[in-house]
C-alpha cells in the first residue's frame, strides 16, 4: 500500500494544475472568507428626502420633541444621501445613486396627533427582486429602529409631564402654574382640613374629593411604567437547551470549511480511483498485487490526506480574521480528518463506478453539491415529506454529520463531537463497502 | 486435455478443464480444454465475439469460470491486456519499480535494471510513458508482465499498435523469452504474425474450440488466412 501511496503523490505532483490548485484554493477562500466576515456589513445608499418644515415638533404633555429626530434614527442604518425633492430622490434611485429612496411626508405631525393611523413613509425601490428584497429589509430593519427611537422619546416627555402631575412644582412643562400642587401632595392637604370639619354634607363632600386625589395619585403614578410598556411590549431571552450558540460568522467558517473538506476529498480520492481505470492498470492490480479493500483504503488515505491539509490551512488563515479558539485545535483536527476520511469514501465508491476521471469528476460534482445544499436547508423550514426526505439524504450523505463536528469542533456547539465522528464513522464503512462492490462489478473492465 | 486434444502433459504451465463461462444467456466460452507447455508461442485467432479474449481473462484470472478450471493453483501468469496497463504519468523506470514492488521482489532495483536492458528501454527509463511512442509503451506494458519472471506470458493483440519494425523488434523479444522456457499465450487477429510465430494455433468460434494443434498443420504448406477461413466457413455450412 504504501508503493501505491507513493506513486499517487507522484502522479499528483505531476499533475501541476491540479496541484496548483490545491495549495491556492485554500488561500484564496479563506482570505476571501476572512475579508466578507470581518468586515462591517456595507451600508446601502438610501436618498432620504424630509418634506417637513425644518425645526417641526411634537408636543406631548407641554413637552417637545424635534421630528428631524426621527430622520437621524431612520438614517442610522444606512448611507444617508439627502435630497431636496421628490424628482430629485427618484433621479438618485434611477441612476443607480441610490438603491432606494425614503421620503418623510409633510404631514408627518398631523398624522402622529391624530387617531387615524400610524404616519406613512414612502419607499422607492429600483433593481431587480433579490436587490429589492435586500434593500426593503434594510430600510425596514432601520425604520423599526427610528420607530423605537422616536416612541422613547415621546415616552420619555410623556412620562416626564405624568411626574410633574404626581410631584408638582413648575418643572418647565409649558403652560404650567408656578409652584403647581403635585397629586401626591393633595391627600395630606385635604386630610388636614377634615380633621377640622364636623360632620355634615361639606365633610362629605370633601371625603369624596379626598378619594379621588388619591386615586388619581396612583393611577397617574404608574402611567410612567405603562408608558415604558408600550414602547416595547415584548422583549426576547434567548435560551438555549445544550452547547453554545454558534454566531453566525464563525458558522459560515465551519460552512466553508465543510464544503472545501468535500470538494478535495471526494473530488481526490473519486479522480485517483477512476486514473487506476482509465491507465488500464485496476484489473493488472486486482489481479492478486493489490485487495480491493487495500486499494480504498489507499485512496481515501490519500485524498482524506490532502482534504485534512486544505482545511486545516483554511481554518488556520481564517483565525486571523474570524475569532477561533485554538485551543480547541485537538476537536478540529478530529473532525477534519474524520469527515475528510468519509467524504473520501464517497469519492472511491464514484470512482470505483466511473470508467474515466472526467466521468468521476462530473459525478462527483453532480452528486455531492446538491446533498450539500440540501443539507443546509434548516430543519422545519419546508413541511411534511419533503422535510424527511431531506432529513434521510442528509442523514446518509456525509455533509451534515460534517458540519455539526465542524460547528462543535469550532465553535462548542451542540450535538456534540463524539456522535457526529460515529455517524461519519459509519458512513465511510457503508461508502466503503459500496466502492468494493463497484470494483468487484467492473474488475474486468 | 492437452494440445492437439492429447491428454495433458505432466510439465504443462497451465490447464484448462472444461472452461465454461456465462454472461446471462450469452455463452462466451464453451467447454474449452487445453494444456500450454513450457516454451511453447501459442495464438489464439478466431472471429470478433469467439472468446478469445474470455479465455486470456479466466487463465490470468481476472474472470472467474462458471464451470470448470484452470490450474495448476496459485499458477503466475504475466498479463500484457490489449489496452497498455501502464501509468501515464510516470517514467518507464518508475512503473517498473512500482509493479515489482507490488509483486514482492526482493531486489527491486536488480530486477527493474534487467528489464530495461531485457526490453531495450535502458535509454527511455527517465521518460514519462505518455511521451513515448506506441510501440515503446507496449514494450513497457510486456516488461511489466514479465517483471516477475512468470512461467506463462498471456499477451492481447501484443502488436496491434506497432509499426512491422516495432513488431519486429517485439516479436525477437518474445522468441528469446521462449526459448529460455517461458510459454507464450497471444491472442491475434494479425494472421501472418501467427504463422511467422506461432508454433500452435487454437481457433475459436462462438466459445467452441474449432483447432487446437500445429500452425503448419493447419496451413498444410498453403495459405494460412485462406485456411482458417475454409475451418470457420466448413463449420457453419449447413449438414
Amino acid at each position: 500500500m504504501i508503493a501505491l501511496l507513493r506513486k499517487d503523490l507522484l502522479i499528483l505532483r505531476r499533475s501541476r494544475l491540479l496541484l496548483a490548485l490545491l495549495i491556492v484554493y485554500p488561500i484564496a477562500i479563506s482570505l476571501l472568507i476572512g475579508f466578507a466576515i470581518s468586515r462591517a456589513p456595507a451600508r446601502p445608499n438610501v436618498a432620504l428626502l424630509d418634506e417637513t418644515p425644518p425645526g417641526q415638533t411634537v408636543t406631548v404633555g407641554g413637552r417637545t420633541v424635534e421630528v428631524s429626530s426621527y430622520a437621524d434614527g431612520l438614517v442610522g442604518g444606512v448611507h444617508e444621501i439627502p435630497v431636496q425633492s421628490r424628482a430629485a430622490a427618484v433621479e438618485a434611485v434611477e441612476s443607480g445613486r441610490a438603491v432606494a429612496a425614503v421620503v418623510i411626508p409633510a404631514n408627518v405631525v398631523a398624522k402622529i396627533g391624530s387617531v387615524g393611523g400610524p404616519t406613512q413613509l414612502e419607499v422607492l425601490y429600483n433593481g431587480n427582486a433579490l436587490e429589492q428584497s435586500i434593500v426593503a429589509s434594510k430600510i425596514e430593519a432601520a425604520v423599526a429602529r427610528a420607530n423605537v427611537e422616536f416612541s422613547r422619546q415621546i415616552q420619555s416627555a410623556a412620562a416626564k409631564a405624568s411626574n410633574q402631575l404626581v410631584s408638582g412644582g413648575s418643572g418647565g412643562v409649558l403652560g404650567a402654574p408656578a409652584d403647581m400642587i403635585g397629586l401626591g401632595e393633595i391627600p395630606p392637604v385635604i386630610e388636614r382640613q377634615l380633621r377640622t370639619l364636623p360632620p355634615g354634607s361639606e365633610r362629605h363632600e370633601l371625603e369624596r374629593v379626598l378619594a379621588f386625589a388619591r386615586f388619581a395619585h396612583a393611577s397617574v403614578g404608574e402611567t410612567g411604567h405603562v408608558l415604558a410598556t408600550i414602547g416595547q411590549p415584548l422583549t426576547v431571552h434567548n435560551v438555549l437547551i445544550s452547547g453554545r450558540r454558534t454566531p453566525l460568522d464563525t458558522f459560515a467558517v465551519a460552512v466553508a470549511v465543510a464544503i472545501s473538506l468535500m470538494f478535495v476529498s471526494v473530488l481526490q480520492a473519486a479522480g485517483s480511483l477512476a486514473l487506476e481505470r482509465e491507465d488500464n492498470a485496476l484489473a493488472r492490480l486486482l489481479r492478486g498485487l493489490v485487495s480491493p479493500a487495500e486499494l480504498i483504503v489507499e485512496k481515501s488515505v490519500l485524498a482524506a490526506g490532502a482534504a485534512f491539509a486544505v482545511a486545516f490551512v483554511m481554518l488556520a488563515a481564517i483565525s486571523a480574521f474570524v475569532p477561533i479558539s485554538w485551543g480547541r485545535v485537538g476537536e478540529w483536527v478530529l473532525a477534519l480528518a474524520v469527515g475528510a476520511l468519509a467524504f473520501a469514501a464517497v469519492g472511491v465508491a464514484i470512482g470505483a463506478n466511473a470508467r474515466e476521471v472526467r466521468a468521476a469528476t462530473l459525478l462527483a460534482f453532480i452528486v455531492t453539491l446538491p446533498l450539500a445544499l440540501l443539507a443546509l436547508v434548516p430543519a422545519g423550514a419546508v413541511s411534511g415529506a419533503l422535510g424527511t426526505v431531506i432529513s434521510v439524504i442528509s442523514f446518509v450523505f456525509p455533509f451534515r454529520a460534517t458540519l455539526d463536528a465542524l460547528d462543535n469542533a469550532i465553535n462548542g456547539a451542540s450535538p456534540a463531537l463524539a456522535p457526529s465522528l460515529a455517524h461519519l464513522v459509519l458512513l465511510a464503512l457503508v461508502f466503503g463497502a459500496l466502492a468494493r462492490l463497484g470494483l468487484r462489478r467492473g474488475r474486468a473492465a | 486435455m492437452g494440445a492437439h486434444g492429447r491428454p495433458a502433459a505432466v510439465s504443462a504451465v497451465v490447464e484448462t478443464h472444461a472452461l465454461t463461462m456465462r454472461f446471462g444467456e450469452l455463452v462466451a466460452l464453451d467447454d474449452v480444454s487445453l494444456a500450454i507447455e513450457p516454451g511453447e508461442v501459442v495464438a489464439v485467432v478466431g472471429p470478433n465475439g469467439a472468446g478469445k479474449t474470455t479465455l486470456l481473462s479466466l487463465i490470468v484470472g481476472l474472470l472467474t469460470p462458471s464451470s470448470g478450471d484452470v490450474g495448476p493453483s496459485g499458477v503466475h501468469v504475466g498479463w500484457a491486456p490489449q489496452q497498455q496497463a501502464v501509468y501515464r504519468k510516470l517514467t518507464v523506470a518508475e512503473n517498473l519499480r512500482l509493479f515489482a514492488r507490488l509483486e514482492g521482489d526482493g531486489d527491486v532495483e536488480e530486477t527493474v535494471a534487467r528489464m530495461l536492458e531485457q526490453t531495450g528501454l535502458a535509454g527511455r527509463a527517465d521518460e514519462v510513458v505518455e511521451h513515448l511512442s506506441g510501440g515503446n509503451r507496449q514494450r513497457v506494458n510486456v516488461a511489466l508482465a514479465l517483471l516477475s519472471d512468470p512461467p506463462l506470458l498471456a499477451l492481447d493483440e501484443p502488436t496491434a499498435a506497432l509499426d512491422p519494425a516495432q513488431r519486429e523488434r517485439l516479436w525477437r523479444f518474445l522468441a528469446a523469452r521462449a526459448r529460455a522456457g517461458t510459454a507464450v499465450l497471444f491472442v491475434s487477429h494479425n494472421i501472418g504474425e501467427v504463422q511467422r510465430w506461432a508454433q500452435r494455433m487454437i481457433v475459436l468460434d462462438a466459445g467452441r474450440v474449432r483447432f487446437d494443434g500445429p500452425t503448419a498443420q493447419l496451413a498444410r504448406g498453403g495459405d494460412l488466412e485462406l485456411a482458417l477461413l475454409e475451418l470457420l466457413d466448413a463449420d457453419r455450412a449447413p449438414a
